[in-house]
């Protein structure tokens, strides 16, 4: 564990062993996410990525315990610490609770991928933002819809105070998610979960939400968690990177060291597929990862890369690799790194 | 705003025109009319009928004339003089029969709806949102019970525990004495003393119907991105339900206004037969049988226009609640 560091860098929200299980009347329980360790602190970006289905979303709604409610956190703590105010766990609090409600919108909001179903179709986007607002700063309608008004001018919706009536149905995709950003932001949280929020749109449009995105956390000075599954975004947006693959963070640190020196196996496989632009000559062929990801009910007991890595050994099926630290706040579960195995050279 | 109006009040007037058609040449299908219908039965009972009576009749009503002929005669009396005709039967004009049955129908028809929709949609909705639980399999079991019960025999059971248990009578809408008085706080009172049951019975079967639709609705929105979007805000659970799925479930049933009239009306006549009530339905079965063209017209007739304006009003209520149709052909 990294010592105490002092007030400034103080971790925001700190997320330590986390597990998640889905129950089903008729099937055993599925557990989603199995061992998740993260670290936000104020004003950093931090991006989780991996495959659909790693368990990237469902931790992400864990924070905000918008979980189905047949999903349970059966494991672990979620410690979120808002300056000058105590720590609270999360993973403690009741959903519908008054505490989790003060937090939600207020302390920690969040974006969702879908601009058009995220957003109520029979309400304007103004009266979407006016009643958080009014919800957490209990300031009067027409108070409240001056600053929703300057909001969407922030986030460079033209013509602010027409767009204010109009419903999400009359917005290009693009200006929904600004809408949907300018509603998060509008009790100027200190924590922003955007859950893959420009995977619906087209590429200069996500192009310019990333610039705005980073533009507005400068303004804002807010921690951000970011998830994707485009390591391209991770590279533009990220100071921080954390690799999911089925319910494990397998490897976290640095965005520079992760993708200079990735120490776990399915992060070097993960950026070795990634196509580049090079000269035909030096065109190389892309090395895919082999197999398929399996469901979480066939997860071996130990690391869950094991039936698709090439350096797989005795230890990997049957036992969990502890978080290893392998540079400055860069750290993997990996057997390799902790036990002298033949490829272990042949992997550093 | 105004050309969805004027657009819509156009085509009611062309749909109610042909409505009257389509009606009057239903009452015009069977063989026969009314006075052929009058002769048979009296010469059953050994009288002999006045020949030249019957011409006259024959004549004044054109009975016998062309279709289009006995047509216009009635639409332009309607139209220009409200005059619906003549009841053979009850020997009286037709606009003297049915505005009190009629408002009779309507008003008890109405407040059946009103007590299902107050009766369904807090539990339709609770049901979706606690699905699967006990009170949601209760509601189910009762729904489909009162959606299986048929509605005469419900009343038949009704009347008796009414007649075992309080030793009162459930039938009529009035006690003798306020039938014909004028409307008053004790005739509000009798009205309601006696109409409860009928309401009772009319509301079971849609009420089982309606928490069907609600509950179906609510849990397709319910699973919809922006409920989660709504929660993340931090307002309460019940806030969340009501102001956003609630919402935009209700749409589908708003649509179903416009034919809850007309299906009220048609389903009840035997319940009205079995309690003895005074509304429209046992008159138009009655006089469809002994051929009372006139008065069967009329009634299938003001069915339909009920049925347009009920849809007028659930479009306009439609367009009020639901942005998307309101600003649609923009």
């Amino acid at each position: 564990m990294t010592p105490l560091t002092p007030m400034a860098d103080r971790p925001l929200l700190t997320i330590e062993d986390v597990e998640i299980a889905f129950s089903s009347p008729d099937e055993a329980d599925i557990v989603a996410v199995r061992q998740v360790d993260l670290t936000l602190t104020p004003g950093k970006t931090l991006c989780l990525v991996g495959e659909s289905g790693c368990g990237k979303s469902v931790t992400a709604r864990a924070v905000l315990r918008l979980l189905d409610h047949n999903a349970t956190i059966s494991r672990g703590r979620i410690l979120f610490t808002p300056p000058g105010e105590e720590t609270v766990d999360i993973a403690t609090l009741k959903p519908d609770s008054l505490a989790m409600r003060k937090i939600r919108g207020n302390k920690v909001s969040m974006i969702f991928q879908e601009p058009m179903s995220s957003l109520s179709p029979v309400h304007t986007i103004g009266d979407q933002i006016d009643e958080m607002i009014i919800l957490h700063e209990g300031l009067k309608p027409k108070q409240a819809r001056e600053r929703t008004v300057s909001l969407l001018d922030q986030v460079g919706i033209p013509g602010p105070r027409e767009r204010a009536d109009a419903y999400p149905f009359q917005l290009s995709g693009g200006l929904r998610q600004r809408a949907m950003i300018a509603m998060a932001l509008a009790c100027t949280p200190n924590l922003l979960i955007a859950d893959e929020p420009t995977t619906a749109l087209d590429v200069t449009t996500q192009a310019q939400i990333l610039d705005l995105l980073k533009k507005l956390q400068d303004d804002y000075g807010m921690a951000m968690l970011f998830i994707t599954h485009d390591l391209g975004v991770v590279a533009e947006i990220a100071d921080d990177v954390a690799v999911m693959y089925l319910g494990d963070v397998v490897e976290q640190g640095n965005v520079f060291d992760v993708f200079r020196a990735p120490r776990h196996p399915y992060t070097q496989a993960l950026l070795r597929s990634i196509p580049t632009m090079a000269r035909k000559a030096d065109r190389q062929r892309l090395s895919p990862i082999k197999g398929t990801v399996p469901s979480a009910k066939d997860r071996p007991e130990g690391c869950a890369f094991t039936s698709r890595c090439p350096y797989a050994f005795e230890p990997c099926a049957g036992i969990r690799p502890e978080r290893t630290r392998v540079g400055e706040g860069h750290t993997a579960r990996c057997h390799l790194l902790t036990q002298n195995a033949p490829v272990a050279e042949a992997m550093a | 705003m105004l050309r969805f109006l004027t657009g819509r009040l156009f085509s009611m007037v062309v749909t109610i025109w042909a409505v009257s058609f389509v009606a009057f040449a239903i009452i015009q299908l069977p063989p026969g009319d009314y006075l052929t219908t009058y002769l048979a039965t009296i010469s059953a009972q050994g009288e002999r009928a006045d020949p030249r009576a019957i011409e006259a009749l024959r004549q004044q009503y054109g009975l016998g004339q062309p279709y289009l002929v006995q047509y216009w005669k009635w639409i332009t009396g309607i139209v220009l003089h409200g005059d619906f005709g003549r009841s053979f039967e009850w020997n009286a004009p037709v606009t003297e029969l049915i505005w009190g049955r009629l408002g009779n129908s309507i008003l008890l028809e109405g407040l059946a709806v009103v007590v299902m929709w107050f009766v369904a949609l807090p539990i339709g909705v609770y049901a979706a949102v606690r699905k699967y639980s006990l009170g949601d399999y209760l509601a189910t079991i009762f729904g489909f019970l009162g959606l299986a019960v048929p509605n005469f025999l419900f009343a038949l059971v009704l009347m008796y525990l009414g007649y075992v248990w309080f030793g009162t009578t459930l039938g009529g809408l009035f006690s003798p004495e306020f039938e014909n008085a004028r409307w008053s706080l004790p005739r509000i009172w009798d009205f309601f003393s006696h109409a409860w049951a009928p309401i009772v019975v009319l509301a079971t079967a849609g009420t089982a119907q309606l928490i069907r639709i609600m509950r179906a609705n609510l849990l397709d929105e319910l699973k919809k991105p922006y409920v989660t979007t709504a929660r993340s805000k931090g307002l309460p659970e019940w806030k969340v339900i009501l102001k956003y799925p609630v919402r935009v479930a209700l749409n589908p049933l708003v649509s179903t206004i416009g034919w809850l009239l007309p299906t009220l009306v048609s389903s009840s006549v035997i319940v009205s037969v079995v309690m003895n009530l005074p509304t429209a339905g046992p008159m138009l079965l009655r006089s469809l049988t002994s051929q009372d063209m006139y008065l069967a017209g009329a009634i299938i007739m003001l069915l339909g226009v009920l049925t347009v304006i009920g849809t007028l009003i659930s479009d306009l209520i439609l367009a009020w609640i639901d942005p998307r149709i309101r600003y649609g052909g923009n």
